[in-house]
């Protein structure tokens, strides 16, 4: 068999998983050609070299020597790796939930470079930005649009009427917004007026500016919903990550709940001492 | 695994059985087999023996989640060992790991796994709400997050100091930066920022010069 060129390229690492005792499988992310697996050796070893660069969410410039069925990371130098995304919990969910996509939409060996640099792009502001879930909207909508499920906010996907921002509804099934009428007739759920209005904003604004409005919980839970949906239709499943974000939001309330059943344990045990 | 008509079935099982274990690959099995095959009887009756008593009389401590021959844990029970802190871990093997390190003198919590969210693991997969309930005791003033420096490890200590956070216990995450034998220049970025961050004052001898 001839021997194969090596590659060379940038990427973002998407994921990782073990493989064997010290190895590990980066799925890599390169805009010319693609989504690669690539076997990182010896890097879960202390003293790998390798290890540091291959993390997920680090954006490298790789070498890969082409396998059979896998390639094998042979050089790799980090040009960027966002350090606030894997200090800050909320930060590392919402990219996470943006690899999975990519890693979900991507076929194998197909040059994307759009959607890596919107990747790129979106993880640079999430690692900025004080509204880590606004970045993630942000980045959701262009994705959408990139992967050919651009949502319709202009026009009534039903009827074709033009709307406006009262009283309207969203269909992900439909791929998009729904006039009040459509809506009154049962098409798609609820769209409020704040949730239409910063869907629009966001279209035409910078992920940077969509950071910077002020959205209360509902309107946040809303957009998240209409999103969630529509995600779900452009990759036909759920995104596993998505789990994760909900547990995180009832992380709080767990341990409240859990530290006032403790102090009641608390109470029951000092009131049967005294009987 | 393919299976050549030459193998006796019984061979080809056992070949089979050392290759679904981590790290075995089909050589490294075949191997295995027949040093079991030519081995003494006594020593496959010890492997034997070894492999079902390690089945039958280990459970998880009730305490610390560990794996143990009794329930509680040497560890848990014993007394010279501080109450007041516990050090959580991802592993049994890390406990046996901070163990050999001889630097840590107080109780464990082992969570069976990390949090991955990719993969679809969550807290409700790990031994989460046992750590809760064990930190309702009025005795644990400190929890000492001691999860790998990986994405599963960062996502298993950000949610932890969450739920924990808002029980008003502290919590402390060990340090992280170069390991032993490293090479300054060869590390990535978080590692160095990392250990510039946690870097920590050098003793300085008195009355020098
Ligand atoms: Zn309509
Ligand atoms: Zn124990």
């Amino acid at each position: 068999m001839p021997r194969q060129r090596p590659i060379r390229t940038e990427a973002i690492v998407l994921r990782q998983r073990p493989l064997g005792d010290a190895d590990r499988i980066c799925v890599l992310f390169s805009p010319t050609r693609g989504r690669l697996e690539a076997v990182a050796k010896g890097v879960r070893r202390p003293l790998s070299k390798l290890s540091g660069h291959v993390q997920p969410l680090t954006c490298g410039r790789f070498g890969l020597a082409q396998g059979r069925s896998l390639h094998v990371i042979t050089e790799a130098v980090t040009v960027e790796s966002w350090p606030s995304l894997h200090d800050d919990v909320d930060r590392l969910t919402e990219a996470l939930a943006m690899a999975e996509l990519v890693d979900r939409s991507t076929d194998l060996d197909a040059a994307s470079g759009p959607l890596y640099q919107l990747l790129r792009h979106s993880l640079g502001e999430l690692a900025g930005t004080a509204s880590p879930r606004a970045a993630r909207w942000w980045f959701t909508l262009r994705f959408l649009d990139q992967q050919g499920y651009r949502p319709e906010l202009d026009a009534c996907v039903r009827c074709r009427a033009e709307v406006k921002p009262e009283g309207n509804g969203y269909s992900a099934a439909d791929g998009g917004v729904v006039c009040p009428t459509c809506q009154g007739a049962g098409v798609g759920l609820r769209l409020s007026s704040p949730a239409f209005r910063l869907l629009r904003y966001m279209r035409r604004s910078s992920c940077d500016a969509t950071a910077q409005v002020r959205v209360d919980a509902d309107t946040s839970a809303e957009l998240d919903r209409h999103l969630r949906l529509s995600m779900e239709q452009a990759l036909d499943g759920q995104l596993r990550s998505g789990g994760f974000l909900k547990s995180l939001e009832r992380a709080e309330a767990i341990g409240r709940s859990a530290a006032s059943a403790a102090a009641e344990r608390e109470r029951e045990e000092q009131d049967r001492a005294v009987v | 695994m393919q299976r050549s008509p030459a193998t006796a079935p019984t061979i080809a099982r056992l070949i089979e059985a050392f290759h679904r274990l981590p790290g075995i690959g089909p050589k490294s099995a075949q191997r295995l087999a027949y040093h079991v095959l030519r081995a003494p009887r006594a020593e496959a009756e010890a492997l034997a023996e070894a492999l079902l008593e390690v089945k039958d009389s280990t459970r998880l401590c009730g305490g610390c989640q560990n794996i143990t021959d009794a329930d509680p844990c040497a560890i848990c029970l014993d007394p010279q060992r501080s109450a007041s802190s516990i050090c959580v871990v991802e592993e049994p093997l890390d406990v046996a790991a901070i163990e050999r390190s001889g630097v840590y003198r107080g109780q464990y919590h082992v969570l069976h796994g990390a949090i991955s969210p990719m993969d679809g693991i969550g807290p409700e997969d790990l031994k989460v709400r046992e750590l809760l309930a064990r930190l309702g005791d009025a005795s644990v003033d400190e929890v000492i997050l001691a999860m790998n420096p990986n994405l599963e490890g960062e996502a298993t200590a950000g949610y932890l100091s969450r739920v924990i956070g808002a029980m008003g216990v502290r919590i402390t995450r060990i340090a992280h930066g170069l390991p032993v034998g490293a090479d300054v220049e060869y590390a990535d970025e978080r590692t160095l920022r990392a250990a510039m961050t946690h870097r920590v004052e050098v003793e300085q001898r008195d009355g020098g010069g």
